[in-house]
């Protein structure tokens, strides 16, 4: 058992070649576990807004809003995630007419990726609430888009605060396919040091393996407590 | 936009032929992945629902790690690490299984092309690492499926004289299963995108495959693209085809 080679690499999983200086945004070339949440950060937060986006557009009635959301979360649901990283990496270059760099990629694939399943979980709370909530909203003068806002949203929204902690854990584990394109989070930190050493596999694996879970854990956990606590306030029918 | 597109190139010659045996591996890996994952799923669940503490601790302790995380971790875990733990006898027994089917042969009466059902260490250590990280999904699935059974089910099996196991295999698990056909739908359908990350540890799939095509022809984007394309194809027939299964055979639990 080789447990000094964790021991000495230990604070390279933990945020690999990251350089902390006084230049915004502070923390340059992010690398370890330190990356892997700063990328799934990045990831869940843009995929909030484009899921809240795609998700309303599905409810629409008009079809030239719903139709490019039905196509959007179907292609992205019905596709791996790393194909989508390798497709984008080489579409980017097409689009634009230069490669994006790893780190970029992957961040928008988290995003665009992530955004369709939070756009199914939009979808879902704003169904699971009573259909008198909405009538009443019109009902008492408020418009369509109104009602959403004030009435539907604040509701449906909180309801689905378990869900996005969960589609942030799968996030969090999904960052680890990055290190695929050779962004340096934490499954690449291990590649290396694994590469290096070579006699390690098993404790470097396994160490990696308890950071992820420890995060992982402790939100899935949270989630499961906060799904009991606002159960308790939802509106339902009846 | 100056990028040359060469679909044709695509569809024709060594990048057509390597997209096929990688459709076809993909397919043979989730699907061999899927049967061990649903048994291995049911058992960890049984085991979570047995009075018997240890075989709960044990059973909570594994669907907690392994859906707490990363596939890649686990898929490098067991291809790199796991000869740790795993008898040196059944290694070097993984490691010949290359030479099994190493040509073409016939098997009840069927031409097999050699590399369609080539059994090697690759293919077994994805197929182990699958197998185990949706069993542990499947199993929190089922579980789900078997409290949404009244609880006096499983008294009245036990009041007509059936054991736990019998109970369990006669009353509950044929209801259960059938509740939760459409979370298993979609477990089926993230094995099979899964697949994909066998890739890392040179499994011969449809991912591996397009990088190959990327790096000898340098048709990255056309060579994704079909792929991405075949993935929803696939996807789409799965979801189609059990949804119609499951408007047919879903039953309605009596309460």
């Amino acid at each position: 058992m080789h447990w000094d080679i964790v021991i000495h690499n230990f604070d390279y999983f933990l945020w690999g070649q990251t350089q902390f200086d006084g230049v915004f945004p502070f923390i340059h070339e992010p690398g370890g576990l330190l990356a892997a949440i700063i990328l799934a950060a990045i990831g869940i937060f843009g995929a909030f807004w484009i899921g809240l986006a795609a998700g309303l557009m599905r409810l629409s009635k008009r079809w030239w809003l719903k139709i490019p959301a039905v196509c959007y979360v179907e292609m992205i649901r019905g596709m791996p995630l790393l194909l989508l990283i390798f497709w984008f990496f080489f579409l980017a270059p097409v689009l634009i007419g230069q490669t994006l760099p790893a780190f970029t990629t992957t961040m928008f694939c988290f995003m665009i990726f992530t955004g369709a399943y939070v756009a199914e979980i939009v979808r879902a709370g704003v169904l699971a609430l009573p259909k008198g909530q909405l009538e009443a909203a019109r009902g008492s003068g408020l418009s369509q888009v109104q009602a959403m806002q004030f009435v539907i949203l604040p509701q449906a929204l909180r309801n689905m605060i378990p869900s996005f902690v969960n589609q942030f854990v799968s996030l969090i584990k999904d960052t680890s396919l990055a290190a695929i394109l050779g962004v340096g989070e934490l499954t690449r930190t291990g590649v290396q040091v694994d590469n290096r050493e070579m006699v390690a596999s098993f404790e470097i694996w396994i160490t990696i393996a308890v950071l992820y879970f420890m995060i992982c854990y402790v939100l899935t956990s949270y989630s499961r407590r906060l799904e009991a606590q606002l159960s308790r306030y939802q509106a339902r029918d009846r | 936009m100056d990028y040359n597109f060469q679909w044709h190139k695509m569809f024709s010659g060594e990048p057509a032929q390597w997209m096929w045996d990688g459709f076809v591996t993909t397919l043979q890996i989730s699907s061999i992945s899927l049967i061990c994952a649903m048994l291995l799923g049911i058992i960890i669940c049984v085991l979570r629902m047995t009075p018997f503490k240890p075989f709960q601790w044990f059973s909570l302790a594994y669907t907690e790690f392994f859906r707490n995380t990363p596939l890649l971790i686990q898929i490098f875990f067991w291809y790199n690490a796991s000869h740790v733990i795993i008898p040196t006898a059944i290694n070097e027994w993984m490691n010949d299984l290359y030479y099994w089917f190493p040509g073409p042969f016939s098997m009840f009466g069927t031409q097999f092309v050699g590399e369609w059902v080539l059994f090697n260490v690759e293919l077994i250590t994805g197929v182990i690492a699958l197998t185990v990280y949706t069993s542990a999904f499947i199993a929190e699935e089922i579980r789900a499926g078997i409290f949404s059974i009244p609880k006096n089910q499983l008294e009245a099996s036990r009041a007509v004289g059936l054991s736990f196991l019998q109970g369990y295999r006669y009353v509950i698990l044929p209801q259960a299963l059938r509740i939760v056909i459409p979370p298993l739908i979609s477990q089926a359908l993230n094995l099979i995108k899964n697949s994909s990350l066998c890739m890392v540890i040179g499994v011969t799939e449809m991912m591996f495959q397009a990088t190959q095509i990327e790096s000898y022809h340098a048709i990255p984007f056309e060579a994704f693209s079909v792929a991405l394309l075949i993935y929803m194809i696939i996807s789409l027939i799965v979801s189609f085809c059990i949804t119609m299964y499951n408007k047919h055979f879903m039953i309605q639990v009596m309460y």
